[in-house]
């Protein structure tokens, strides 16, 4: 059965950390229109990150001796929360931060966690996630993309795709089979760390829906890799895989997608009058909101305990997304249905949220992958 | 689970098996149930240790209401408790027997009625809020009309003259308030219930040569039922988070609106899974089907609280992490 989510209070630290985060953010933000600052974890911005990067806010929960600021979970929350209710441009340091830096450190020799991590924490190395591929979406096992062992290290080829900014990252972990056919399934895999700027490497963005481009395709073509290119131990990059995607479901960014959305939605409301109706829309919304944010509270509860909630964190990600894409389509109607017209911003805003809340289920493990787990974690046989 | 809990769940397990809640849903009295019960003391959990009780706080007591919901207590256990809170409040010893909370007290020529009280056919006494006072009338006085619903312990209540007030307390307390967190505790326990019993029934239950659970479309029922019923007791511990023995009324708020959205998927999905043997009278998923979507409608349900939370949140001009920061969570 799953261990059921306590209450958690932040501790004064945590919360003292507010504050200056807020400072910061309403100086930075403060020509951003809401449907820049609705695209969240995807607005990219190097010199933001950078700029958090000398404030010690990247890698707050990571080792001091590595450039972390050696902080807990819950000063990484609160400021992690801030920076996504607000709509920072986050999607430079975000995957770098919230799991290759753990994956380093976790996994990693010493002189690679020297070489990548303090890089990360000063906000001048973006990684991208290389699990992807046209054949392996979420049946991960089967990735084709294969390096062989050569005099001086690995020989790289195959292709990555719905690899988030791979055209503005420095480096890459990824899965690679490196014995074994695809019919090996999990046995033979290895996750590789390297440069996107080696030879052999094209990047080629992918537009969306929305008109933007942080997806990409990755080319690997020959690509030498030195031998220090494998990170962790030969043949268990499955193990190590699946600890990344721990990484990267536990978080709380799982319920704030479409939070600028809400935020500018309630201002509209405001200024022309509430009726019952969106009373009752926006008491719904946040009385769901707030349960899910005590909810990941829980999860961080079980994290600095030392524990490894992953089922837990898999079922409030399911909840919270499930929310974050109830947000656009039920205040859709609200504007819609409403005698008082909205702002052309309220409508851009609303337009990108709908339209790119599908892959809000999407990243990170589909809500079908997540449902499975959660399924085995009641102990269904 | 705290050190209180366990010794309750052990008394109710025994003392109030489904036999006996089938019993006094038929119409018969479990006198035997209520001595065990009052005798035990928790009825006093929220009473200050001053006057004789255990002086927890609602939050501490969270866990005791979740038991009476888990067990399907055929009595009003849990507005009892809010209630000697309440008379310990006005000065008064609590009267023995079970206490039910009306809280749709409306005034008609002089008489008193209280409309679709829960417990209100099985309660010795009734507290009656009204404008800015709350009375506790005994139901030997009024006439009671049974809900007529199968199973239910509801009834409408009228007193033609409530001259025969026991207590008549100037202070005010917000019943509404309190029954809602009340009922959102015990509603978490019958989910927590049939969400187990239908993880049984899942891995026992074998069509096409297996078992269900191992139907993916069934695997994603029980991940949804579970991430609801997850949702549901965080939200109700929201609820029931007060260093005394009343909730906060925005919390309170949001607890009877999560939780009640939560039963009324978490029911259906239960009974979805269980087939035709689930709706049966003597298959126990019903007893808490059925009490949870009664209870969804107790204290008022989703849309009322969602409106008042709203309402709140446009009032302001807070943004969305600092009102849920400000009022709805502990902090």
């Amino acid at each position: 059965m799953i261990a059921s989510l306590s209450l958690q209070r932040l501790p004064p630290e945590a919360e003292a950390l507010r504050a200056p985060v807020r400072a910061f953010l309403d100086e930075a933000l403060a020509r951003m229109p809401p449907e820049r600052r609705a695209r969240s974890w995807l607005g990219f911005d190097a010199e933001f990150s950078r700029a958090l990067g000398r404030r010690g806010w990247i890698g707050l929960a990571l080792p001091t001796a590595y450039g972390g600021g050696g902080r807990d979970w819950f000063a990484r929350f609160v400021l992690v929360e801030e920076l996504l209710a607000r709509g920072a441009p986050v999607s430079g340091h975000w995957i770098a931060e919230r799991q290759s830096a753990p994956m380093v450190l976790r996994y990693g020799t010493e002189a690679q966690k020297r070489f990548y991590v303090p890089a990360i924490c000063r906000g001048e190395s973006f990684f991208a996630i290389g699990m992807s591929e046209p054949q392996a979406g979420s049946d991960l096992a089967s990735v084709r993309t294969r390096a062989v062992r050569t005099a001086d290290g690995w020989q790289l080829s195959g292709q990555k795709i719905w690899t988030t900014n791979a055209d503005h990252c420095h480096h890459m972990i990824a899965l690679v089979r490196t014995s074994g056919t695809s019919e090996d399934r999990q046995r033979g895999l290895s996750q590789l760390i390297f440069d996107l700027k080696t030879p052999g490497i094209t990047v080629r963005p992918i537009q969306d829906l929305s008109g933007d481009r942080h997806f990409c395709e990755v080319f690997f073509d020959q690509v030498e890799l030195p031998h220090d290119a494998l990170i962790g131990e030969e043949g268990s990059g499955w193990q190590q895989v699946t600890a990344e995607l721990a990484y990267e479901r536990s978080g709380p960014e799982r319920l704030y997608s479409s939070i600028v959305l809400f935020d500018s939605w309630l201002q509209h409301v405001r200024e022309q009058g509430a009726d019952d109706a969106s009373a009752a829309l926006a008491g719904r919304i946040v009385c769901h909101l707030a349960t899910l944010r005590a909810m990941c509270l829980g999860v961080v509860g079980q994290l600095t305990a030392g524990g490894s909630p992953m089922t837990e964190a898999s079922l409030v990600k399911d909840l919270g997304t499930e929310l974050e894409q109830l947000i656009p389509v039920a205040l859709a109607d609200a504007i819609a249905s409403s005698p008082h017209p909205p702002s052309p911003s309220l409508l851009r805003t609303l337009a990108y949220v709908t339209q790119f809340a599908p892959t809000f289920s999407l990243r990170g493990g589909t809500r079908e992958v997540l449902r499975g787990l959660i399924a085995r974690g009641l102990g269904l046989r | 689970m705290n050190e209180w809990v366990e010794p309750f769940e052990r008394l109710l397990a025994e003392a109030c098996p489904p036999a006996l809640v089938r019993e006094v849903e038929a119409g018969n009295d479990a006198p035997r149930l209520w001595e065990l019960i009052e005798e035990s003391g928790f009825l006093d959990a929220l009473v200050p240790e001053a006057h004789g009780g255990q002086g927890l706080a609602l939050s501490q007591a969270f866990g005791l209401m979740v038991a009476v919901g888990r067990h399907a207590v055929p009595a009003p256990v849990v507005q009892t408790m809010l209630a000697r809170a309440g008379l310990a409040q006005a000065a008064s010893t609590p009267p023995r027997g079970p206490i039910a909370i009306g809280s749709h007290a409306q005034q008609v020529d002089g008489a008193v009625v209280c409309r679709h009280v829960p417990c209100g056919r099985v309660a010795r006494w009734i507290i009656v809020p009204l404008d800015q006072r709350w009375l506790l009338l005994p139901r030997a006085d009024a006439e009671c009309t049974p809900s007529g619903i199968q199973g239910s312990l509801h009834a409408d209540l009228r007193w033609q003259a409530p001259t025969r007030a026991q207590v008549d307390a100037g202070t005010a307390v917000q019943w509404l308030h309190a029954g809602a967190v009340g009922a959102a505790a015990q509603m978490v326990g019958a989910m927590e219930r049939a969400l187990e019993m239908t993880l049984a029934f899942a891995n026992e239950r074998v069509q096409f040569g297996r078992s269900i659970g191992k139907f993916q479309a069934i695997q994603h029922q029980l991940a949804v039922m579970a991430e609801n019923v997850a949702a549901a007791r965080m939200a109700a511990e929201i609820g029931c988070d007060s260093d005394g023995p009343w909730p906060k009324p925005l919390r309170a708020a949001l607890a009877k609106a999560r939780v009640s959205e939560a039963a009324a998927l978490v029911a259906p999905m239960a009974h979805a899974i269980h087939g035709a043997i689930g709706v049966t009278a003597e298959f126990d998923l019903q007893l808490f089907t059925r009490r949870l979507h009664e209870w969804r409608g107790d204290h008022a349900s989703e849309t009322y609280w969602n409106t008042l939370v709203g309402r709140e949140l446009l009032a302001g001009g807070d943004s969305t992490l600092d009102f849920m920061r400000c009022e709805l969570l502990p902090s």
